[in-house]
C-alpha cells in the first residue's frame, strides 16, 4: 500500500494540496480506523517544540509517540491526566500510538469523570485542511476564549476536518498516590449505586468502574499519600452498606486493565464502546445480550462483546451513542463505525467537512 | 469603535416586524416604545451604547424558535443576550437589531444527584444554579465574578472562567449538552446527560461562539459534591519576579490549589484603601486556596509554606478560622470596587504564559508611564489570565480613547509573548478589531466558515467577533437579502 509520511508541515501541506483521490489519515495506525485510499501518516512529524513544567504546558508535534511524551512528562512528576487508551491489546495492532492520534480520536480513560476527555486538556494545534492550508486555533495557555473553539471541534474529528501537525496540551502533576477500594457488590445495580454515591461524595474520585466477571467495583481517589489513604478509609466506609469493600492490590494494573478493556483481550467478537447517563446502563446490560460486559466511568462508559457482525445499535434504547470499535471491514462498512446522528446534527456536521475539506478527500466516509 | 451602519431598510419595516412578532409572543414579550428598548443599549461595557429596533423576551424554546424564524425571514439581525454583564460588548445591539433576551427562561427542568448534572433553562443565574443543588452539598464549578447577575447563556456565549477553574475548568469542561435554536428556527439536541456527545464536537465549538451560531435555550451542566473544607494563605513578596517563581515551584512541586490569586502593589494599595484588609505593604501578594478535609488541607498549606520560605517572603499568613479566611479573601474580592472608587476603570482580561509574568509586568508599567495612566493588576496566576485595570476618567475629553490605546497595547504584548487577547470574558466588540493580531486571514477564514454552516445569512449577533472589514462581504449578503 502507498504510504506517504511527511516530516515537516509543509511536506504535509504539500501531500494535502496535491492529493489526487482519498487519503486514509493516521497517527501510528494502531487504533484500528483506516479507510480506502492513500495512507498520509503524520509518524514523521515528530518532536517536542516547548514543555514548560511550571506552566503545565507541553507543545508537540502530531507524529510524537505517545510512550515518548509520557517518559517526558514523567520525568517531571507530571502526567496526561485523561489517561488516554493503548487500543493494541483490544485491537491486536502493532502499531506505534501517536499523540496526534490520540487527540484526533478524543482518546480518555478511566480519569475522564473527574479530570476531563483529552478535549479537555487540549489547549491548541495547527493542521492542515482538505485544501492543503495551514492553520492554527487556540494556543498555548490556559484560559484562552479568543475567536471560535475550534480546537475542541479538530478533537475527535478523526481528521475528517484537517490532519494535526502539532498540538498543545495542559499537562497535570503526577498525584503521589493511587488507592483503590474494591466494592464486592452483588449486581450491577447495587454497582451502579455504589459508583453513583463515590462520585456524588466529596472525596474527589478519579475512576469508578465495574467488573461483572468478578462482581468487583473499583474507586480510586488519588493525591498525596496521606490525602488518598484517609479519603480511601472514608470509602471503605461509606461504601458498606452496597457490599464488602476493601483496599484492592496493584491499584496501577487494576485501572491500566480497566483503561484497555484487558478483559476482552484475545477474545473474539466485535467489540462496541457505548456512551450513556451512568443509571442507564443498569436498564440498558441485559437489553445488548453480550457475551462480555464492561463499565467505566460509573456505568457510563460501556464496552460490549458481541458476536461478530451483531448490530448492537439496535438493541439499544437509551439515549447516547454507540462506536464500533473493533469488527471485520464489512461489518464496520455495513454498520459504520459511528452512530448516525440525528438529521440536523449530520447536516451540521457535513457543512462543517464541506467547508475544511471540499474535495472530501480526508478519512472520507469515516464520520458519515 | 465602529459599528455597521443600519439597514434603513429594516428600520422602515420596524411595525411589520412588531405586528408579525406580536402573533407569536405575549403582549409583554415584545419591547418597542424607545423609552423601554434603552435598558438594552449596552452591556457592562458601558463605553458603547446603541438602543435596539426592538426587545423580545420570550418563555420557552418554541417562542425563541418563532422569533428567530419570523427575523430569518426578514432578514434582520438577532443579538441574543443573558443578563447583559459582558464586559466585552457581547451583547451590545445595533440600531436595527432585535434583542433576544433569554432572563424569563430561568427555571430548573432537572437535578439529577446520581448521575451529577442539572438541566436549566438558559436564563438562569450562574449562581442559582448552585443554589439550587446546594442544599444537597453540590454545586456548579465555573464561578466568573458576576456570577450573581450572569446568566448561564451567556456563560456558554463567552465560554466563562472563574477564580476556580485552575482545578474545575471553565464552561466547555463543565457542559455536558445544549438545546440550540438555530436562526432558521430550527430546533437541534446535542449532547445530554451523557458525558460525551458522538460525532463532531459540536458542543465545544457552540460554547464561546459569543451567540453568533445559535441560541441557547436550554444547558445540561454538570455539578460537583462541594469538597469537605477550604482555606487561604496569603503569602507577600517584594517583586513580582519572586512571587511568579513561588507560583511556578508550587505547580512543579505537584500542589494544585484550586485558586492562586495574584495582586500587584497598585492593586494591593487601592483594595487596602477601600476594603481594610489588613494586607501587607508589598509588591506582589498571593492568595492561594487549597480544598479537602482539615488534615489535607494542613498537608497541601504546609507544602506550599514550606516552597514560599524558600523564596523569603515579606509575610506568609495562613487563615486559623473563618474569619481570618474571610479577610484574606475580602481584599481580592474587592479589588473591581475599589478600583471604581478610585475612578472610572476598563478591566482587560489577556492571557500569558506564566513564565512571562515578570516581563509583561514589567512592560504595562512602562507603558503606564508613557500613556499616562494608571493599571493595577489582578492575575489568575495559575492559568495566567491577567486582568489589568486601566484608571480613567470618563469626562475627561480623549481619556477612554487614550485609556483604549493603551488597552490595546497591553493585549497585543500577551499575544506576543505567546498568549492571548481574551481568557474568559470573550471578544465582543471590545478585542474584535485586534483579532488580526493574533490570528492570520486565513486562520479567521477558518472560523468564519464555521458561522458560514450555522447561520448562513449572518444574521446572529454579526458585528461582534471578527474585524468588520473581515466579515463585510457576508454581512452583505445579509443588505442584499433584506
Amino acid at each position: 500500500m502507498k504510504m506517504m509520511t511527511p516530516e515537516t508541515e509543509a511536506e504535509l501541506a504539500d501531500a494535502i494540496a496535491n492529493a489526487e483521490g482519498p487519503l486514509a489519515i493516521q497517527g501510528g495506525g494502531s487504533r484500528g480506523l483506516s479507510v480506502a485510499g492513500v495512507v498520509l501518516s503524520t509518524q514523521g512529524l515528530t518532536g517536542v517544540e516547548l514543555y514548560e513544567p511550571g506552566a503545565l504546558t507541553l507543545v508537540v508535534r502530531a507524529g510524537t509517540p505517545v510512550a515518548e511524551v509520557e517518559a517526558l512528562l514523567s520525568a517531571e512528576n507530571q502526567q496526561l491526566a485523561f489517561e488516554p487508551m493503548d487500543h493494541r491489546g483490544l485491537l491486536g495492532d502493532a502499531g506505534t500510538p501517536t499523540i496526534g492520534g490520540v487527540i484526533a480520536a478524543n482518546v480518555s480513560g478511566p480519569r475522564r469523570i473527574q479530570a476531563g476527555a483529552a478535549r479537555d486538556h487540549l489547549l491548541g494545534v495547527r493542521f492542515v485542511d482538505g485544501s492543503g492550508q495551514v492553520l492554527k486555533n487556540g494556543g498555548r495557555v490556559m484560559k484562552n476564549v479568543t475567536g471560535y473553539d475550534l480546537v475542541k471541534l479538530m478533537c475527535g474529528a478523526h481528521g475528517t476536518l484537517g490532519v494535526l501537525s502539532e498540538v498543545s496540551l495542559k499537562v497535570l502533576p503526577r498525584p503521589e498516590a493511587a488507592v483503590t477500594v474494591a466494592v464486592e457488590g452483588r449486581d450491577l445495580s447495587s454497582a451502579v449505586a455504589a459508583m453513583s454515591a463515590a462520585l456524588g461524595s466529596p472525596y474527589d474520585v478519579t475512576g469508578a468502574a465495574y467488573d461483572p466477571d468478578r462482581s468487583v467495583a473499583y474507586v480510586r481517589v488519588e493525591g498525596f499519600s496521606s490525602s488518598a489513604a484517609y479519603r480511601a478509609e472514608r470509602l471503605v466506609a461509606e461504601l458498606g452498606r452496597f457490599g464488602s469493600t476493601r483496599l484492592a492490590e496493584d491499584s496501577e494494573a487494576v485501572w491500566q486493565g480497566i483503561r484497555d478493556v484487558a478483559a476482552f483481550h484475545g477474545r473474539t467478537g466485535d467489540v462496541w464502546r457505548i456512551s450513556v447517563k451512568p443509571s442507564d446502563a443498569v436498564t440498558l446490560a441485559p437489553q445488548l445480550q453480550a457475551e462480555a460486559l464492561q463499565f467505566d466511568w460509573g456505568g457510563g462508559l460501556i464496552w460490549a462483546l458481541v458476536p461478530e457482525g451483531t448490530d448492537l445499535r439496535a438493541r439499544i434504547t437509551v439515549p447516547g451513542h454507540a462506536t464500533l470499535v473493533r469488527a471485520s471491514a464489512e461489518t464496520r462498512a455495513r454498520l459504520g463505525v459511528f452512530q448516525p446522528q440525528p438529521a440536523p446534527l449530520a447536516a451540521l456536521s457535513a457543512g462543517l467537512r464541506q467547508q475544511f475539506d471540499p474535495r472530501g478527500i480526508l478519512n472520507s466516509g469515516l464520520m458519515g | 469603535m465602529q459599528m455597521p451602519s443600519p439597514n434603513p431598510a429594516i428600520l422602515a419595516r420596524k411595525d411589520a416586524l412588531v405586528a408579525r412578532l406580536a402573533e407569536v409572543l405575549p403582549a409583554d414579550a415584545v419591547i418597542q416604545d424607545e423609552a423601554e428598548t434603552r435598558v438594552y443599549e449596552c452591556d457592562a461595557l458601558t463605553a458603547y451604547k446603541c438602543p435596539p429596533l426592538l426587545a423580545v423576551l420570550p418563555r420557552s424554546t418554541q417562542e425563541v424558535s418563532d422569533v428567530l424564524r419570523i427575523c430569518h425571514e426578514e432578514g434582520v439581525p438577532v443579538v441574543p443576550r443573558g443578563a447583559g454583564t459582558s464586559l466585552a460588548g457581547g451583547a451590545l445591539p445595533t440600531a436595527d437589531c432585535v434583542i433576544l433576551g433569554v432572563a424569563r427562561m430561568n427555571e430548573v427542568l432537572e437535578t439529577d444527584y446520581d448521575n451529577r448534572f442539572i438541566r436549566v433553562q438558559a436564563g438562569r443565574t450562574n449562581l442559582s444554579v448552585s443554589g439550587a443543588v446546594e442544599e444537597e452539598g453540590f454545586f456548579y464549578a465555573p464561578d466568573p465574578s458576576s456570577q450573581l447577575a450572569c446568566a448561564i447563556s451567556g456563560n456558554i456565549a463567552m465560554n466563562s472562567g472563574g477564580a476556580h477553574c485552575l482545578k474545575y475548568g471553565v464552561t466547555t469542561n463543565n457542559l455536558l449538552g445544549v438545546t440550540m435554536v438555530m436562526m432558521d428556527g430550527s430546533v437541534v439536541e446535542i449532547g445530554g446527560a451523557h458525558l460525551d456527545a458522538g460525532g463532531l464536537d459540536l458542543l465545544g465549538v457552540i460554547c464561546g461562539s459569543e451567540g453568533q451560531l445559535g441560541v441557547v435555550t436550554e444547558a445540561t451542566l454538570r455539578i460537583l459534591h462541594k469538597p469537605e473544607g477550604a482555606r487561604p494563605v496569603l503569602i507577600a513578596f517584594d517583586s513580582n519576579e519572586v512571587a511568579g517563581a513561588c507560583v511556578s515551584d508550587i505547580i512543579k512541586a505537584g500542589v494544585l490549589p484550586v485558586a492562586i490569586e495574584f495582586m500587584d502593589r497598585p492593586c494591593i494599595e487601592a483594595c487596602e484603601a477601600f476594603a481594610k484588609a489588613g494586607y501587607p505593604m508589598c509588591e506582589a501578594l498571593l492568595v492561594i486556596e487549597v480544598e479537602g478535609s482539615a488534615a489535607e488541607i494542613d498537608h497541601q498549606l504546609a507544602l506550599i509554606a514550606e516552597i514560599a520560605r524558600a523564596h523569603n517572603p515579606v509575610e506568609l499568613r495562613e487563615a486559623r478560622d473563618a474569619d481570618e479566611a474571610a479577610r484574606i479573601w475580602l481584599g481580592r474580592k474587592s479589588a473591581f470596587g475599589a478600583m471604581g472608587q478610585i475612578n472610572d476603570y476598563m478591566c482587560l482580561d489577556g492571557t500569558i504564559p506564566v513564565s512571562a509574568l515578570p516581563t509583561v509586568l514589567r512592560r504595562i508599567g512602562e507603558l503606564s508611564k508613557e500613556f499616562g495612566l494608571d493599571v493595577a493588576n489582578v492575575f489568575h496566576a495559575g492559568d495566567g489570565n491577567m486582568h489589568p485595570l486601566i484608571l480613567f476618567d470618563a469626562n475627561k475629553p480623549g481619556d477612554l480613547e487614550t485609556c483604549e490605546a493603551f488597552g490595546a497595547e497591553i493585549l497585543k504584548l500577551c499575544v506576543e509573548v505567546g498568549g492571548c487577547l481574551t481568557g474568559e470574558h470573550g471578544v465582543g466588540i471590545e478585542k474584535r478589531d485586534l483579532m488580526l493580531h493574533q490570528y492570520s486571514a486565513a486562520d479567521l477564514e477558518a472560523q468564519l466558515r464555521v458561522k458560514d454552516v450555522f447561520d448562513p445569512k449572518w444574521l446572529l449577533n454579526p458585528a461582534k467577533v471578527f474585524p468588520l472589514s473581515v466579515t463585510e462581504s457576508r454581512r452583505g449578503v445579509v443588505m442584499s437579502a433584506a
